[in-house]
């Protein structure tokens, strides 16, 4: 179970992580700067396990994958959004970081709600009030890469064409 | 048969597609610069595998170049050792990685090409197959040469009538993403067509596959014609024969139709690009700093603009007016043809080639308070620097008038009031 961190539409990279803080490849550092203006408690208070849930286009702007690589490294295990921006959502599948649509979950969960996601058996459960929801599975080839912990991962030891 | 898109991919693999289907697809070439490079670098290190093909890796210095800080300093020198280590001959510190892509005859029409850069969209208006990547993606195509690629469903934008004096490409695009909202075409293709494209000379329709990346296309289409083959012939270093691509009884998901005659310049307003106003809601705001340039209005024409408005005239004292030419060729013959000595004559700084100002790296931040009107595709809060500063957007004669003028104006009001 995990903590909602709740955030509206069009969170764009920029509010994610300014692009001054892409001179690194260490994810902890970049963790740190997650939200840094947007939402400054966020880094401080994020605990491992915890979940973004938002609105609609999330991600949206850069195709900086520092972006997705801070949200993971902060301890986030699944974001849960109405939609997402293109680059974003392939870049959080290419590190294995899942990202779930759901709409009814942004509708019913405030800021501070406990959720638990179990991701096999495709069920999001509100711990506050009990309510479940059903998670629309990805396509199976995007399956093998969160599987395998990321596309970096998959790749080690397998060829692209498997994916196909 | 089909959209551009499909045709595109169609003809890469030999076989029709249909939106929907996901295919693996060879690449022509995959780009990255100084901010996506590393950590393509660190996914290539970590697969550990060789590189398939390293003439088809392309490496530009734009983001934050020369160096602003010790951190850029020792990214950058970073890749210079992977460049050298791996013998990769495609690097380039001439300009802003797409234009400097055009310049040097990568783009051609059919071709695919990824890169670690949002808008890379803006390879769309030369027929090229230009799409936006993460980092790890292009460091494991390296390896493959080839990535997975779903068809995307295409919306056509048509666009007919005349535009007036001081109305640009960037006026249009900016009220069609008004209109359709930055979410408008979230992982779609959008195919820009109609009188006015064709009408419309190279280094304007860039502006709407460039642009495209704001309403979240994945990626931006125009049809080849005779104007482009002239455009690749002539200003850049690809050589024919070019492919040809229109679409052949495509099926959209869906056509709009745009009449941009009686368009005024339009300005997207602090923090959303698809807030979109006429300028003369806003010509009350007062500007900090005046910014020409970026992947969409910083090419030799958006400068020769901006120079017949500023010629004879002085940007206002308080007004902080930076020009930054899309690549070191542009600034050559903006130099030869005597912008640049309009420009200094009348108060303004000239920038790096690069992107400059436009990701908050350096180059012209803004602070806490200021408010800046630039011809940037971006406004995101903090986007160049302050998160308590404003960015508003428009064409590069809009900027011009407002740089004179110290508050939003419209370029027409000052072609008609004083003479130069």
């Amino acid at each position: 179970m995990g903590r909602v961190w709740k955030f509206g539409d069009d969170i764009n990279t920029d509010l994610i992580i300014p692009a001054r803080f892409n001179q690194t490849t260490d994810s902890e550092a970049l963790a740190k700067a997650a939200f840094c203006e947007h939402r400054p408690e966020f880094a401080e208070q994020v605990s491992s396990g915890d979940f973004i849930v938002a609105g609609s286009n999330f991600g949206c702007g850069s195709s900086r994958e520092h972006a997705v690589i801070a949200i993971k490294a902060a301890g986030i295990s699944a974001i849960i959004a109405d939609s997402y921006a293109r680059i974003f959502h392939r870049n959080a599948i290419n590190i294995g970081l899942p990202v779930i649509e759901s709409r009814e979950v942004f509708e019913s969960c405030n800021d501070g709600d406990s959720l638990e996601v179990d991701l096999e058996g495709g069920l999001i459960t509100h711990l506050v009030d009990g309510r479940e929801f059903k998670i629309k599975p990805l396509p199976p080839f995007l399956m093998k890469i969160i599987s395998a912990g990321g596309l970096v991962n998959f790749l080690k030891n397998h060829e692209i064409s498997e994916l196909m | 048969m089909g959209t551009l898109v499909e045709e595109i991919i169609g003809r890469k693999i030999g076989q029709k597609v249909a939106p929907g289907e996901i295919h693996l697809v060879e690449l022509d070439y995959m780009m990255t610069h100084d901010n996506t490079t590393p950590l393509a670098i660190k996914a290539f290190r970590e697969i550990a595998k060789p590189i398939r093909d390293k003439s088809k890796i392309v490496i530009h210095f734009d983001h934050a170049y020369p160096s602003p800080s010790l951190a850029a300093a020792s990214a950058q020198k970073g890749i210079i050792d992977f460049m050298k280590e791996q013998e990769i001959e495609n690097f380039f510190h001439q300009g802003i990685c797409h234009q400097v892509m055009i310049e040097e005859g990568f783009v051609t029409p059919g071709s695919i090409i990824i890169g670690g850069d949002s808008h890379t969209n803006t390879l769309g208006a030369l027929g090229c197959l230009g799409i936006g990547f993460g980092s790890s993606e292009i460091g494991a195509a390296w390896i493959t040469g080839c990535t997975w690629l779903r068809v995307p469903e295409t919306i056509r934008i048509n666009i007919t009538g005349k535009l007036s004096r001081f109305v640009s490409a960037k006026d249009v695009i900016l009220h069609i993403i008004g209109k359709l909202s930055s979410n408008g075409a979230r992982g779609k293709c959008v195919e820009f067509g109609g009188s006015l494209i064709r009408d419309l000379p190279i280094h304007e329709r860039i502006v709407f596959p460039n642009m495209s990346t704001e309403l979240g296309a994945k990626c931006g289409l125009i049809e080849t014609d005779e104007a482009l083959e002239q455009f690749l012939t002539n200003e850049t270093r690809a050589s024919g024969p070019f492919e040809t691509f229109v679409a052949v009884n495509p099926e959209y998901e869906q056509v709009i139709e745009i009449d941009a005659s009686r368009l005024e310049p339009q300005i997207a307003c602090h923090p959303k690009v698809d807030h979109v106003v006429p300028v003369s809601e806003v010509t009350h705001l007062p500007i900090d700093q005046v910014f020409i340039g970026t992947c969409t209005n910083g090419r030799f024409e958006d400068l020769q603009i901006a120079a017949e408005l500023l010629r004879g005239r002085q940007v206002n004292r308080f007004t902080r007016t930076i020009i930054t030419p899309a690549s070191k060729n542009i600034y050559q013959r903006a130099i030869n043809e005597g912008l640049i000595k309009t420009f200094l004559d009348a108060g303004c700084d000239i920038g790096i080639p690069g992107c400059g100002a436009c990701i908050g790296r350096h180059g012209g931040l803004l602070g806490p308070g200021e408010r800046a009107l630039t011809t940037m595709n971006r406004n995101f809060t903090g986007r160049m620097g302050s998160p308590e500063a404003e960015i508003y957007l428009a064409s590069p004669a809009v900027a011009a008038a407002t740089a004179i003028v110290g508050k939003i104006a419209d370029p027409r009001d000052i072609d008609t009031n004083q003479g130069a």
